[in-house]
């Protein structure tokens, strides 16, 4: 508990450090990357002592009503600690070859503050045992994320973006703070909650208050907004575990609310199946790669939702090996994610800070010039999508083998929703790496790009094969995971989790001999090339002479297919100029995907707000005078009621 | 013993399936048409030549045929056949079997895509459409024939499958064959989905993506196309035939006649139908879904 104390201390310390560094910009950064990197190293320490059953608990009075300062490592808190201390360090070495390399000579110092006290929150968040405490950390891990998200707040559309970001997130703290209230009428410590009778209406509090920060359609519309204003490896920890205190919150909500009835894990199966499917539509359809990333995010969190709802309708249905497989697929898919988006928002960032654009239909051809940062996005490319003998596979096997186990509808909707979300998760992923990496680069802008500096490398390399390690190494981590799936679920799972690992193990050992059979087909070929003519040639072209980087297929024509097959979810808006004429001087053709939740429910809705709270504008009338008597008469008139 | 003559038998007769299915053709066409063992001289030949490469191309458009080969090779070693169990079975395996066939496909789209020529773009956009819809059928299709016959691995549900299964759920069977069958065709770009035989690049699926692979790698790709076409035809075949009840010798020579049968099928009904539009495709496939869903209602108690 002290390390992790001197951990918290480091980060509020140097990030303060940091800002108040006004003078160098780079010791600034060097300061706040440093304290960063170095608390969350430290952090790691008793977050891997907790996982593996070292608990610590620390408890002090203070002078806020409602229970005392309760910070505590269990299980659970552990499980989502190490994800978060690990990406967030990695991320801020990123960050220091990041922020040092930003145009317009601003200081990083403010960002490195928000950026520490970010990470701080959310230690806090996943530790805090008593609902005050956990709520200001909540509030803490918003405002340091809004502010790093409206750092260029020069531009309109991050502006726009943080304020969406703001509104969304005050709303799920509107529904926690009525979740506590509710839990706790007597006491507001965690360790006195305990079965309610309105158990059913704390669920949907939770979920929506929760889910506005895991991102779950239709609460996502912040997220797509919000993900690719923020600097990149923000960006990175924020999809890669700032959405999951979403999961944390509602897992830990779990735990007080008592035996689930049969309609919780169907709410979190259909909100999963839902939102999972049409967020990977939405990927396909976006043009910008971090967009295409931030609704990836959604449909992870979906996954996981998917997990999360296949364990309680086990647990309900009584049986443990259902109910301990989908909480365990869950869990091993909130790493995966951790890790795997984290590297493809750094990935991103490299992409973004090399060639100054985002837009898939202008990069191309990246391969060749940026080959560590291809190589490694290509592994999350790869991961995120499911494929073995990566992480993301095993935590989706998980997850469907625990639904194929239990012959009932819900499980059915959940196999469905996965089944499809994958196909189609596979089809963004090549896109979005076909179109940055591969073919020829579309734009000049994107012919000097070069891989960034070793600050920015170094964690994309480390990351990279962490995604494998996580993957081959998951028979021996999973009845590891037993004390937290306890938790959770309340049933012994210790005995479930060791027979999971018998097909996990031959699904290590099928992977191993896919990798070295790999390793053998290419030796093969190679002894079969030597010694023969290789040549080189142009891409075959149907004869034509001049292929133009132009004439190349882009990520928005390969999506075509699927975007117009889903055309009525999408709404996808064309606009432009059709050549006239038999000879056309100008053309022009683009095409849009707006949110559909953003532009058909929330904006009308909005606007409706806005429109009825106009009224009110008249009493802001700017008029000093007035203000300061109608506060004075409700204090007289508060006065009064209270001696009457 | 014998799950190793099931996947050496995968391995050996593989490219003679797409021999069957040519002569098939021919028959209907009234030639003479190719040798049936044309596909093992085309190996022998594409393996003795050299090779070309696009200058676009990075060490991915090298990679995609070793590792579509590779992921091919252990789906062989996952899929039962004549009757007895895999190498490599294991609860869940059909899962596994799945993503290797997605690997499989990420590494030729990804290999497409590398030329940077558009032809090879539309090959992989079509295929990543077609892979995504087909994928919901096949794992509900095999999650159907779980429940009925109790088994998880797809060596338990065949070696479950018996007369006796048929006669007590035909139904559901029957359903997952066709929803099966379609999704082997789609999966192996045969007509109504993919015409092998088309000459024109803007119409093809799987030919066009790998345009560009010539000598060694053309080799490992159509190696692959015959292993998946061997691989993804022993599951239709040991779920249409319950050779369980046979004698293993029995078994293994019914199951090998089932699977020249079902490329004599392929064969037909590529000489009788003509190739669906682009655009029709989807309908097809989530049709092939819809039969799945409904073995697995008719499967719910």
């Amino acid at each position: 508990m002290t390390i992790l104390l001197v951990a918290l201390g480091l980060l509020v310390a140097g990030g303060a450090a940091a800002l108040l560094c006004r003078r160098s910009h780079r010791a600034a950064n060097l300061i706040g990357a440093g304290s960063a990197a170095a608390a969350c190293a430290l952090g790691l320490v008793p977050a891997v002592t907790g996982l593996v059953g070292g608990g610590a608990r620390l408890e002090s009075a203070w002078s806020v009503p409602g229970g005392s300062l309760a910070l505590a490592i269990d299980p659970l808190s552990a499980f989502f600690l190490v994800p978060l201390f690990g990406l967030c360090g990695l991320a801020a070495v990123y960050g220091a070859g990041y922020l040092s390399a930003a145009p317009g000579g601003r200081s990083p110092g403010p960002p490195w503050f928000h950026f520490s006290w970010l990470v701080a929150g959310m230690v806090v968040v996943v530790t805090a045992r008593n609902a005050v405490l956990f709520l200001v950390a909540w509030e803490v891990m918003s405002l340091a994320s809004y502010f790093l998200v409206t750092r260029d707040d020069e531009r309109e559309d991050v502006r726009e973006a943080g304020w969406t970001y703001l509104v969304a997130t005050h709303f799920g703290n509107a529904c926690l703070i009525a979740l506590f209230a509710l839990l706790g009428p007597r006491s507001l410590d965690f360790a006195d909650f305990g079965p309610a009778s309105h158990a059913g209406l704390l669920f949907v509090l939770a979920l929506i208050g929760f889910g506005t920060k895991a991102g779950f359609m239709p609460l996502h519309v912040w997220l797509p907004e919000a993900h690719p204003a923020a600097p990149s490896h923000v960006s990175a920890v924020m999809s890669g575990v700032m959405i999951k205190m979403g999961i944390y919150g509602l897992l830990r909500t779990l735990t007080w609310l008592g035996p689930p009835p049969l309609w919780w894990g169907g709410l979190l199966i259909a909100a999963g199946a839902a939102s999972g499917v049409v967020a990977v539509m939405f990927a396909l359809a976006q043009r910008d790669l971090k967009r295409v990333l931030a609704y990836s995010s959604v449909e992870n969190t979906s996954i996981i939702a998917l997990g999360l709802g296949v364990g309680l309708v086990g647990l309900h249905a009584g049986t443990p090996g259902v109910a301990v497989l989908g909480l365990a697929g869950a869990l091993l898919h909130v790493w995966t994610h951790a890790l795997g988006k984290g590297l493809l928002f750094l990935g991103a960032g490299a992409v973004l800070h090399a060639t100054g654009t985002r837009d898939l239909d202008r990069l191309g051809g990246l391969a060749r010039r940026m080959p560590l940062t291809s190589a490694t996005f290509l592994v999350g490319a790869a991961a995120i999508a499911g494929l073995p003998p990566l992480s993301g596979f095993f935590s989706e096997f998980l997850i469907l083998y625990g639904a194929v186990q239990h012959a009932g509808l819900h499980s059915l909707a959940a196999m469905v929703a996965l089944a499809l979300m994958s196909g189609l998760a596979a089809a963004v992923f090549v896109r979005a790496f076909g179109g940055a990496f591969l073919g020829v680069a579309r734009d000049d802008g994107v012919r000097g790009a070069h891989d960034p500096g070793a600050a920015m490398r170094v964690p994309m390399a480390i990351l990279a094969p962490a995604l494998l390690a996580l993957g081959l190494s998951t028979p021996v981590l999973l009845p590891a995971l037993a004390p937290v799936v306890e938790q959770i679920g309340g049933l012994p799972a210790r005995r479930e989790l060791d027979a999971a690992t018998a097909p996990l193990a031959v699904v290590v050992l099928g992977s191993t001999i896919f990798l070295a059979l790999v390793a053998l087909i290419a030796g093969l070929r190679r002894s079969l090339l030597a010694g023969r003519t290789v040549g080189a040639a142009a891409t075959w072209d149907c004869g034509y002479a001049h292929p133009a980087p132009r004439m190349q297929y882009t990520a928005s024509s390969f999506a075509q297919p699927l975007t117009a097959l889903f055309g009525p979810v999408l709404r996808t808006r064309l606009t432009g100029d059709a050549p006239r004429g038999l000879f056309p001087a100008a053309a022009a053709f683009a095409t849009r995907t707006p949110d559909v939740v953003r532009e058909a429910a929330l904006r009308p809705l909005f606007d409706l707000v806005s429109g009825a709270l106009h009224a009110m504008h008249r009493l802001q009338h700017g008029r000093l005078h007035l203000y300061v008597i109608s506060i004075a008469l409700t204090l007289v008139v508060l006065l009064l009621w209270r001696l009457s | 013993m014998s799950g190793y003559a099931g996947l050496l038998a995968a391995l050996v007769l593989a490219p003679l399936l797409p021999g069957v299915i040519n002569r098939t053709k021919s028959f209907f066409a009234g030639r003479r048409g190719p040798p049936l063992l044309q596909p093992y001289f085309d190996l022998a030949k594409l393996l003795r030549k050299g090779a070309v490469y696009s200058t676009t191309t990075t060490w991915l458009f090298r990679a995609g045929p070793v590792v579509g080969l590779a992921a091919m090779l252990v789906a062989a070693a996952l899929a039962p056949f004549g009757g007895v169990s895999a190498p490599l079975a294991f609860a869940g395996d059909f899962l596994f079997f799945a993503g290797l066939l997605g690997v499989a496909r990420f590494a030729t789209m990804l290999a497409a895509l590398d030329t940077g020529s558009s032809f090879e773009g539309m090959g992989a956009s079509r295929e990543a459409q077609f892979a995504a819809l087909a994928e919901p059928a096949f794992l509900l299709g095999l999650t159907a024939v779980a429940w009925k016959t109790g088994g998880l691995s797809l060596s338990g549900m065949l070696g479950a499958n018996s007369f006796a299964t048929w006669s007590g759920a035909a139904a559901p069977l029957a359903l997952v064959c066709v929803s099966l069958l379609v999704v082997f065709l789609a999966e192996n770009a045969r007509i109504p989905v993919d015409d092998p035989n088309t000459h024109l690049e803007l119409t093809m699926i799987h030919e066009v993506m790998v345009l560009d692979h010539g000598g060694p790698d053309l080799a490992l790709i159509q190696y692959a196309a015959a292993l998946k076409l061997w691989v993804l035809g022993s599951l239709v075949v040991g779920i249409a035939l319950p050779v369980r009840s046979l004698a293993h010798g029995w078994a293994f020579a019914a199951s090998v006649a089932g699977m020249l049968g079902l490329c004599v099928i392929v064969g037909v009904v590529e000489s009788c139908l003509a190739r669906l539009r682009l655009t029709r495709v989807p309908q097809l496939l989530l049709g092939a879904g819809v039969l799945s869903l409904l073995a697995l209602f008719i499967g719910l108690k």
